[in-house]
């Protein structure tokens, strides 16, 4: 396998190699994690293909020694921060910080569905920002049914809102989304100065969002509820996970205005929710262990080094005929709209690891704009891509248990408007900024 | 006569209560709810779109528990304000397919409105209810929450061909 891969080498214009047997391996890795994490045989997590899938890449050749060091290097902090992000988020649940905000938001309702949907709005964007938006997935969204559906309005139309803003609420902080960790990570760019850029856009999205959900559900926001007898009134929130949380907000900007990566704060967060925790005997070490997720650490890295031996091995020359070059207002569009098509073939990671080293070379608001595109574009479907939109069609073709149309016509409805708007309000902010 | 009262979230005393005026001491009735409405399918998709994390956390299986509570409490709370014996369903699946089914063992079936209440008019009708209404196998009770609007909320007719000349 040496031997084919260095007799196929030459040197391309920019020093590096490319080898088309290199590439070919790289993609048919690429393509086998690609299947794997769409169909996901068995519930298997998607770590089991693509750890063998990036150590055969790496054995054979196909990415660089240095290159596979700077990936590294560059991947493993945002993997770090991202661990400890989500054993916070856990533990924010664990401690009651979503449970909280489900009565809160019950009681501040006062049974108008369209009171209701605003607070839902908030609270969604919030917890996307700051906590990222797997703890909006995985640990809102059952609070807001079950306060909807105690409250007495139609659950629907918060449930899909808070799934939306899982999505479009994500621009705001490094933190809120997987991809801003890796965007930052090769920008370089601080905490402060990437909220400055993408408050506006954040708030566009939401506000795009806000007036597709109210229109689209105008008649199930109609309604109003009945009076519950009996609502109790909410527990004081958990002010310690509350306190470590802002805490932490404020030493990541600190962190990155001194030049330290913002992991370690993330990871000093965690430690002391965790000791915490484990002292009042409210989570066990192998909770904490499990809510780190490191199946799913090993699975971003493993991509990370994948797409970037396909990128190098000639996918870059191959994108650079058809990337944009500036970062004018129809340049950002285009990054958005190029970055929103590539995510909802496939999904948004792979998307942001192929766009973003070529966007960052055309300057910070063409990473911006690709951000907009991979993050808010996987509304379009309910399943983030067509490619698992298809699949779950192929495998429960007589499962019609999901109002899919619905879902799809809202996503049309709202996520092109959103990105072409939120890059319009980034195009205005860098200019203004002048990135 | 077997009596079904469709209950959807806020529109649902209202149909209790005029249930409650149609049925005699003869009557069986059934109180039919939904859970969840597809909820829990669209949350496992936005999970499933979120690649890597594995199935352990996918918030599925949590929001379809919550679905089954939160259906099981609103159908005592209507049982309660019905305030006789009454069997309970709990239902699943695409809301208007399964009452149009559960339809189909009844005499009368009660549905609230719950569309456009601020003006008569086909747009009172959210979509499930219109097809339950369309394709329901038995009699349906249809009623207004609250108070129904007046006759001045239908439009004008549209303007019609020219009077005939009389001259």
């Amino acid at each position: 396998m040496w031997s084919v891969i260095d007799s196929g080498r030459r040197r391309c214009k920019g020093g590096g190699m490319v080898s088309p047997a290199a590439e070919l391996l790289a993609v048919v890795a690429l393509l086998a994690i690609l299947g794997f994490a769409i169909t996901r045989p068995r519930g298997l997590p998607e770590a089991v293909v693509a750890v063998p899938a990036a150590v055969v890449v790496v054995l054979a050749g196909a990415i660089r020694t240095e290159r596979l060091v700077a990936e590294l290097s560059s991947l493993l902090p945002v993997v770090a921060f991202l661990a400890a992000v989500l054993v916070i988020s856990e533990l924010c649940g664990a401690a009651g910080l979503f449970r909280y905000a489900g009565s809160a938001m019950a009681r501040a309702s006062r049974g108008s569905p369209r009171r209701m949907l605003l607070l839902v709005f908030g609270v969604s964007a919030a917890t996307t920002a700051v906590l990222s938006l797997d703890a909006t997935v995985v640990l809102l969204t059952p609070v807001v049914f079950a306060t909807a559906s105690r409250v007495g309005v139609r659950p629907r139309p918060h449930v899909y809102a808070t799934t939306h803003l899982a999505n479009a609420g994500s621009l705001l902080l490094p933190v809120s989304n997987l991809t801003n960790l890796l965007a930052v990570a090769m920008l370089g760019i601080g905490f402060l100065q990437f909220a400055g850029y993408m408050v506006l856009p954040w708030l566009v999205v939401l506000a795009v969002e806000y007036a597709a959900f109210r229109w689209y559900f105008a008649g199930d926001l109609r309604l109003g509820a009945p009076p519950v007898a009996g609502e109790p009134a909410p527990d004081s929130p958990p002010w310690f996970v509350v306190a470590v949380v802002a805490a932490a907000l404020v030493g990541f900007v600190a962190a990155s205005a001194v030049g330290l990566d913002p992991a370690w704060v993330a990871a000093g967060g965690a430690v002391i929710l965790a000791a915490r925790a484990l002292w009042r005997r409210e989570a066990r070490p192998g909770e904490l262990l499990r809510a780190a997720n490191l199946p799913f650490l090993g699975f971003v890295l493993s991509l990370g080094v994948v797409v970037a031996a396909v990128v190098d091995n000639g996918l870059a020359v191959a994108m650079a005929a058809i990337v944009p070059a500036g970062t004018g207002w129809l340049d950002l569009l285009a990054w958005a709209g190029l970055a929103a098509v590539l995510a909802n073939l496939v999904n948004n990671l792979p998307a942001a690891l192929v766009l973003l080293p070529l966007a960052v070379t055309a300057g910070t608001p063409a990473a911006l704009a690709v951000l907009i595109g991979v993050n808010v574009g996987p509304n379009l479907t309910y399943v983030g891509s067509l490619a698992t939109l298809l699949w779950r069609r192929i495998v429960r073709a007589h499962d019609h248990d999901a109002p899919l149309g619905e879902f799809t016509a809202l996503g049309v409805l709202a996520t092109p408007v959103a990105i072409i708007a939120a890059t319009t309000a980034l195009w205005a902010v860098t200019s203004l900024m002048g990135a | 006569m077997r009596i079904g009262i469709w209950l959807t979230e806020g529109a649902w005393p209202a149909a209790v209560d005029a249930a409650a005026e149609w049925q005699d001491d003869a009557s069986e009735v059934v109180l039919l709810h939904v859970a969840g409405g597809g909820a829990a399918e669209v949350v496992g998709g936005a999970y499933g779109g979120l690649w890597g994390r594995g199935r352990r956390r996918d918030p599925a299986a949590s929001l379809a528990a919550e679905a089954g509570t939160a259906s099981t409490e609103l159908l005592e709370r209507a049982a309660a304000r019905l305030g006789r014996p009454c069997q309970l369903r709990s239902l699943g699946g695409r809301p208007e397919r399964a009452v149009t089914a559960a339809a189909d063992a009844l005499d009368l079936l009660v549905v609230a409105r719950d569309g456009d209440l601020s003006r008569l008019g086909p747009r009172s009708l959210g979509p499930e209810t219109r097809f339950v209404v369309d394709h329901a196998p038995c009699r349906v009770l249809l009623v207004w929450p609250g108070t129904a609007p007046g006759l001045g909320s239908i439009p004008p007719p549209p303007a019609g061909p020219p009077e005939p000349d009389r001259r």
